[in-house]
């Protein structure tokens, strides 16, 4: 069962130590200052400042078009920037060609030289650099080892699964030991088992290799599990920046909540609200919510509370719990995944309400049925004030 | 198909129609004709018609008897004519080709970059000479290098020179007209490709440290090879058999084999002499002609 | 980057202001009233005026014509039923063979085609046909050479189609004669129709195999114009060759166009 006052799970952060983010001392290891990048009349990146400390791993997440990969780009130095600064360890890179910065980057396609062997695709960075042959076949070895391709360094590309693509690429970005490791749609191209073995195995790699990730993808599941923090963005600006618990937890609008699994949003009207607390009545059930929000919206005010489908209990007897807000519905829908059931109750108003309970009694037959009458609750600390 | 099961009568009868026109059609028209032109290059020439000697003496009560010379190959070997012919076909096939590659490979590469649907306007441009009459544009440059031609004309007016140049009729007018009437079966096949070539290799190198010409180096140019190999092919092989344009715009020495056949054939009649010289093209020709096949076939694959 | 684009972009123009430039000179000088192409004489169109007069020329035009319609459709059958045979009916001996005589008049050069048919055709005497040289010589060496690209043309097409529509059909009970009338032919119709075009371009643009086969019993008018730009500039055939060109160039950018817009409402081909 998720804790209900919403708490950092662990697990999660790779080499980056703490929460260097919340500590005004620390210096930023990548820095955007105001990164604008124009075609045209058309903003794709618009003003854009942010701080990414050293080990991080970082992920920028949005829908097609909102402007990720120009970001990206920007960062590889594929794109100039219309106006604003790049910053990697304190030294300004905006005007450095690609070739010249000190930042690798493992390509969507892979962009695996066909004509090249494996080997001799890891060896390209080296190569370029210039180093003695002995140094790079040795350290070809050892990343071929890393990324456990030993047995295919003289194939061609040709002859690779997508997933052995996808660790030449890492392998050939890791190479020349990039400060900054950029990663474009690092799972999309793999399937839904081998996602899963892989975004473990990059967090293990960012873990060994302490090199700043910085990833950019449209799947929030991907960027949930593998960042320790994440960038939302939207139109070419970020809407919300913070760890994966933080924007799931306390989205900061019905976009982002959306973005991020399912969210039920009760229209509501403020009662009453102070620093820390709101209290605002629900439209459904005519019942006054406190919840947790700092943006003092005064009484009379129109507001969206939202609430995760696994916030809410469903139950056939009415609870009686302090704190817990009461709504009552009729189960319209289930459906039953075996760890746990998806429920759609039909609220008494109409709305269509989504619960998401664990099965933690054993029993071959189902709890609940269709059309059971239910009651629906959820703490207090469990809701979230929404801007629209 | 081979899906079909005990095929009835009729559908056999489908099948056989299918196949066998088209092949008893170039069995009669290309393959033997074909053989001939190889028999009579053994053959002695005679002043009758046919004006060669025949093959097979029928007339013999012992059976038939081959009546083959090879005067003709020692012919082609003797006679300085023929090698240096040969020789300079062989050259300004081999310059015509790298001029097309470097005159077609910014032009493919550039198409290759441009956006749809600009793409298909430069394309339909490659590809409009194609239709258009290959003798008339040929013709055209008569037109432009002629003693009295344009180019001429606008070089004395603008003082540079005051006689006119000789530009027809020389080497310089048949390097122009190949690469003028071949360029386009350079590009095409560099194109596709170009076309191909994936641009984030382009950046994946520069991000691994390559500078631009060193991508060039390392990246497109192993993987336009194919391209630039079937391009090449596709200019040399007919360049080196090339007939109108050495006759129109060349001088009266520059004596490519294609045309020295032709005269051999029409000016001396010596049909065994021209079939030897054909045979020997070919052999010149079979060696490109069969890289050009495989090329094709790895494509098709 | 954006240095190496402009280089690209120089050469792209250079290379098609060379395609260009001496056939809009060539255009331009057609319209010429003085016979020296250097000397502007004014606008003048006497030289179309005497290239209708031409009867030589005319004749020639009117034969090329004839041969080429006959041959490009006679090819078209012919290439088209050896792109079947190619690629539509499983394993044969002889496959390979065929195949190779398919590819090998692309590459042939013109003067060997033209040399061995025209030694073909001059054994008339031992079978008696054809009965003489000219027309019937040179349209049956046009079709040779053109039904490979038509061949090649049609055969292309079918590699690219889906098998699984003919053994549909056949799956519903048609026979292979059947299927390939109700199904291949009208899916490899346009391929057909680029390949009678090809055909018939080739055929009216060709000169070496012409000569070589039609002996002294005809003139098509490639043979024509050859001989005479061979003495030098002409001012009549320079109005014929804007009159060519301009057809040529207006039927192909109508094809292009109409071939975008198809694109344009079927994205699929």
């Amino acid at each position: 069962m998720t804790d209900p006052t919403g708490a950092k799970t662990p697990g999660q952060g790779g080499a980056c130590s703490g929460t260097p983010w919340k500590d005004p001392g620390q210096h930023p290891f990548i820095e955007l200052q105001s990164l604008s990048k124009r075609f045209g009349d058309f903003a794709a990146v618009d003003d854009v400042s942010l701080k990414i400390y050293r080990g991080e791993l970082f992920t920028i997440l949005g829908g097609s078009g909102c402007g990720k990969s120009t970001l990206l780009r920007m960062l590889a130095g594929f794109e100039q920037p219309s106006a604003g600064r790049i910053l990697i360890d304190g030294v300004d890179i905006t005007d450095t060609p690609p070739y010249e910065r000190p930042v690798n980057m493992m390509f969507q396609s892979y962009a695996v030289f066909p004509h090249m062997t494996v080997e001799q695709n890891i060896a390209y960075g080296l190569k370029k650099e210039k180093l003695p042959k002995s140094q790079i076949a040795e350290r070809v070895a050892e990343m071929l080892q890393l990324v456990q391709l030993p047995q295919l360094a003289k194939r061609k590309p040709g002859q690779l699964s997508g997933g052995q693509s996808q660790r030449v690429a890492l392998a050939r970005a890791l190479i020349k030991r990039p400060k900054v490791l950029l990663l474009d749609e690092p799972l999309a191209a793999l399937d839904k088992k081998l996602r899963e073995e892989t975004q473990f195995e990059l967090m293990n790699l960012q873990d060994q290799l302490g090199i700043t990730f910085v990833v950019v993808t449209h799947d929030q599941e991907e960027a949930m599990t593998l960042a320790t923090r994440i960038a939302v963005m939207d139109a070419g600006k970020f809407v919300q920046i913070g760890t994966p618990s933080e924007v799931y937890e306390f989205p900061a609008s019905r976009f982002i909540a959306n973005f991020f699994g399912q969210i039920n949003v009760f229209d509501a009207t403020v009662v009453a609200s102070d620093d820390h607390f709101l209290t605002a009545r629900l439209d459904d059930s005519n019942t006054e919510i406190r919840t947790r929000d700092h943006q003092r919206l005064a009484p009379g005010t129109r507001c969206s509370i939202g609430v995760r489908p696994e916030k809410l209990l469903i139950s056939t007897e009415a609870p009686a719990q302090d704190g817990y807000t009461v709504t009552r519905g009729v189960v319209e829908d289930l459906a039953y995944y075996g760890n746990r059931s998806l429920y759609r109750v039909r609220s008494q108003n109409g709305r269509m309400i989504q619960v998401s309970a664990q099965n933690y009694q054993r029993s071959s037959e189902l709890l609940l049925e269709w059309d059971d009458e239910v009651f629906l609750s959820w703490h207090s600390e469990c809701s979230v004030v929404l801007s629209q | 198909m081979s899906t079909v099961v005990n095929p009835g009568k009729r559908d056999r009868l489908w099948r056989g129609v299918v196949i066998a026109t088209p092949y008893l059609w170039l069995l009669l028209f290309f393959l033997i004709p074909f053989a001939i032109v190889l028999k009579i290059s053994f053959a002695d020439p005679l002043v009758a018609q046919p004006p060669f000697s025949p093959f097979f003496d029928w007339t013999a009560t012992t059976g038939d008897r081959i009546l083959a010379t090879l005067d003709n190959y020692r012919f082609l070997l003797e006679d300085k004519l023929y090698l240096v012919s040969y020789l300079k076909s062989i050259k300004i096939a081999l310059i015509s080709t790298a001029l097309c590659l470097l005159l077609g490979f910014p032009m493919a590469y550039a198409i290759a970059l441009t956006p749809y649907p600009w793409r298909n306007l430069l394309l339909l441009l490659v590809i409009l000479p194609f239709w258009t009459s290959f003798l008339l544009r040929v013709y055209a440059w008569m037109v432009m290098l002629g003693k009295q031609g344009l180019i001429n004309h606008l070089l004395i007016s603008s003082g540079l020179i005051d006689e006119p140049l000789q530009m027809l009729y020389t080497d310089g007018a048949v390097y122009l007209g190949i690469v003028y009437t071949y360029v386009p079966f350079m590009i095409l096949p560099l194109y596709a490709t170009l076309e191909k070539l994936d641009l984030d290799l382009n950046e994946a190198a520069a991000d691994l440290g390559a500078r631009p010409h060193q991508i060039f180096r390392d990246i497109t140019l192993p993987l336009a090879l194919p391209g630039i190999i079937a391009g090449c092919l596709l200019v040399f092989i007919p360049a080196l058999g090339e007939y109108v344009i050495p006759a129109l715009l060349g001088g009266l020495d520059s004596l490519m084999i294609g045309r020295t056949l032709y005269d051999e054939f029409f000016v001396n009649r010596d049909w065994p002499l021209a079939s030897a010289v054909a045979v020997v093209l070919l052999l010149i020709l079979i060696l490109p002609i069969m890289l050009f096949q495989r090329l094709q076939q790895e494509s098709d694959a | 980057m954006r240095r190496s684009s402009t280089f690209l972009y120089s050469v792209l123009c250079f290379g098609y202001a060379f395609l260009y430039l001496p056939i809009l000179v060539l255009m331009l000088y057609s319209f010429n009233n003085a016979r020296l192409a250097t000397v502007w004489g004014g606008f003048s169109t006497r030289w179309y005026s005497a290239l209708l007069e031409n009867a030589q020329i005319l004749d020639a035009a009117l034969l090329s014509l004839q041969i080429a319609v006959v041959s490009a459709t006679v090819a078209t059958l012919l290439g088209t039923l050896a792109a079947l045979g190619l690629n539509r009916m499983g394993r044969y001996r002889g496959r390979t063979l065929f195949t190779g005589m398919i590819a090998a008049p692309l590459v042939m050069p013109e003067v060997i085609t033209g040399l061995s048919l025209l030694l073909f055709v001059s054994l008339q005497e031992l079978t008696g046909w054809p009965s003489s040289r000219g027309a019937n010589t040179i349209t049956i060496a046009h079709i040779t050479f053109s039904m490979a690209y038509v061949a090649v043309i049609v055969q292309s097409r079918l590699a690219s189609m889906d098998h699984s529509l003919e053994e549909a059909a056949m799956d519903l009970g048609g026979r292979p004669f059947a299927v390939t009338l109700d199904i291949t032919l009208p899916l490899v119709a346009p391929a057909m129709a680029a390949g009678w075009l090809l055909a018939f371009t080739l055929s009216l643009d060709d000169l070496v195999i012409s000569s070589f086969t039609s002996g002294a019993g005809a003139s098509t008018l490639p043979m024509v114009i050859f001989s005479k730009v061979k003495l030098g500039v002409t001012p009549e055939i320079n109005a014929l060759a804007t009159i060519i060109i301009g057809i040529v160039t207006v039927g192909v950018l109508i094809a292009g166009w109409t071939m975008l817009r198809q694109q344009r409402v079927n994205p699929g081909h």
